[in-house]
């Protein structure tokens, strides 16, 4: 602990937070491409991560999602997560209500049953992923991220490549399951209204290597 | 079904051309001609032994050929240290001579049953496990992301997240190993074991019997074609269905 209080870590306050984020240094290779980043968040409250593409947002993300663990630093991550990627990120495979039992082995087949009507696709269970519509994928994606009610929800640019139509049908549904399930959440957008809408903080990339501006 | 059994019919007409403009039944015989023959060697029960220590023989081979290959393929695409330190063996076995690993093991382990297992086991091991390593390379990273942060169990990633995946590879190398497996195992019969269709065969080229090794050879050939259509395809059938639905 003391080696964290020199490094200027927030200890106290950290405590009561689902998600605690201090990336020291982040780099690939010889380039370096975080440095820094110290930040936490509370239960249900939205935060979002801004900057230009290319800066190391998604980088970030992949760090705090527990996807690389390749750096410097410590970041504390409840057991219960959850993530929507840029892609719906389906299993084709499988039925639509086994993308949600399989991903949550504790849920039976009526909470998915649940959980898929909550995102208005609960008469689609026993289909297959691809014989549903991109909207209708997208909303399976989210119905696996809140189905077990999740202590963090991490969102990845999740309306980026959407028609403005669906866009905003999704950023709705998202803002209301949010508000519902109250998870601690991190989400990367290069959208200013987009993170204005939907969290309570909004947090800045900058600089090379990036950090908190 | 109906183009399958039109070119069936195709190559059985080419046949008997072939033996008609040939007219010598010591070479070609007509294709009437060996179902008598082969009505009595199925009747005296000589020709379902030897199918079946063939079947046996192949089956053996096959599930431990399979068994070997996928892990192996699997761990070799997933680790690309063990595939640099694994790579240069399959290289090695890949262009090793079936004929020399069938003799090779006459050799070490005797005239046996173990001796030809093994034998076409490791003949067709880097075959499998060269197509599967490819599927393995394969994985859907962002899959294995999405499970990762979800915790997916392990044992759950591998069955509903990683074989779904390796399914065609797995598959294609199913199907061609099936077939390289049973012409190896005729051969290693032929060199080295007293029963089986590869000793029957054997035995008739030996008396110069052209019917016989036909009726053998034949034999066989329908049962790999029912195995192919019964089992092989409903299977793959099934596990793309989800592509198709």
């Amino acid at each position: 602990m003391d080696d964290a209080a020199t490094l200027g870590t927030p200890g106290a306050a950290l405590e009561n937070c689902v998600i605690s984020v201090d990336v020291i240094r982040k780099s690939f290779g010889d380039s370096h491409v975080l440095r820094d980043i110290r930040f936490a968040v509370e239960k249900g409250e939205t935060v979002a991560i801004r900057g230009p593409s290319g800066i190391g947002k998604t980088t970030l993300l992949r760090l705090i999602a527990g996807i690389d663990t390749a750096f410097e630093g410590e970041i504390r991550r409840p057991d219960a997560m959850a993530i929507v990627f840029q892609e719906p990120t389906l299993l084709p495979w499988r039925t639509v209500s086994q993308n949600i039992t399989l991903v949550h082995p504790e849920l039976d087949r009526d909470s998915a049953r649940a959980a898929l009507e909550k995102v208005g696709i609960g008469d689609k269970a026993d289909l297959f992923p691809g014989q549903l519509s991109l909207g209708q994928q997208r909303r399976l994606s989210l119905a696996r991220a809140f189905a077990a009610r999740p202590d963090l929800l991490i969102l990845d640019e999740p309306f980026v490549s959407l028609d403005p139509l669906l866009a905003e049908e999704m950023l709705t549904l998202t803002e209301a399951l949010i508000r519902e399930y109250r998870p601690a959440t991190i989400f990367v957008t290069h959208d200013a209204d987009e993170a204005a809408r939907l969290s309570d903080r909004i947090l800045t990339l900058g600089g090379a290597p990036a950090t908190l501006v | 079904m109906n183009v399958r059994l039109a070119s069936l019919i195709g190559l059985l007409l080419l046949w008997i051309a072939a033996a008609w403009i040939g007219n010598d039944p010591e070479v070609l015989p007509m294709p009437g001609a060996l179902l008598s023959p082969f009505w009595a060697e199925l009747a005296s029960g000589t020709l379902p032994y030897h199918l079946a220590m063939t079947l046996i023989r192949v089956l053996w081979a096959f599930a431990l050929a399979m068994a070997a290959g996928v892990t192996l393929g699997l761990v070799m695409g997933l680790f690309p240290r063990v595939d640099a330190w694994l790579d240069p063996w399959l290289v090695v076995f890949l262009n090793l001579p079936a004929l020399v690993l069938i003799v090779l093991c006459y050799l070490w382990v005797g005239l046996n049953e173990t001796a030809l297992i093994l034998a076409v086991t490791l003949n067709k091991i880097p075959n499998v496990t060269t197509i599967v390593r490819e599927g393995a390379r394969a994985l859907d990273p962002d899959l294995k992301a999405m499970a990762q942060v979800y915790r997916m169990p392990r044992a759950t990633y591998l069955r509903h997240v990683v074989m779904p995946q390796l399914a065609p590879f797995v598959a294609a190398a199913a199907r061609s190993g099936v077939a390289v497996i049973w012409k190896i195992v005729l051969v290693a019969e032929f060199l080295g074991r007293s029963s089986g269709i590869g000793f029957q065969i054997h035995l008739y080229f030996q008396l110069f019997d052209v019917v016989h090794v036909l009726i053998y050879s034949l034999s066989f050939i329908a049962v790999m074609l029912l195995v192919e259509w019964t089992m092989l395809q409903p299977w793959e059938r099934r596990v793309r269905r989800w592509r198709t639905a």
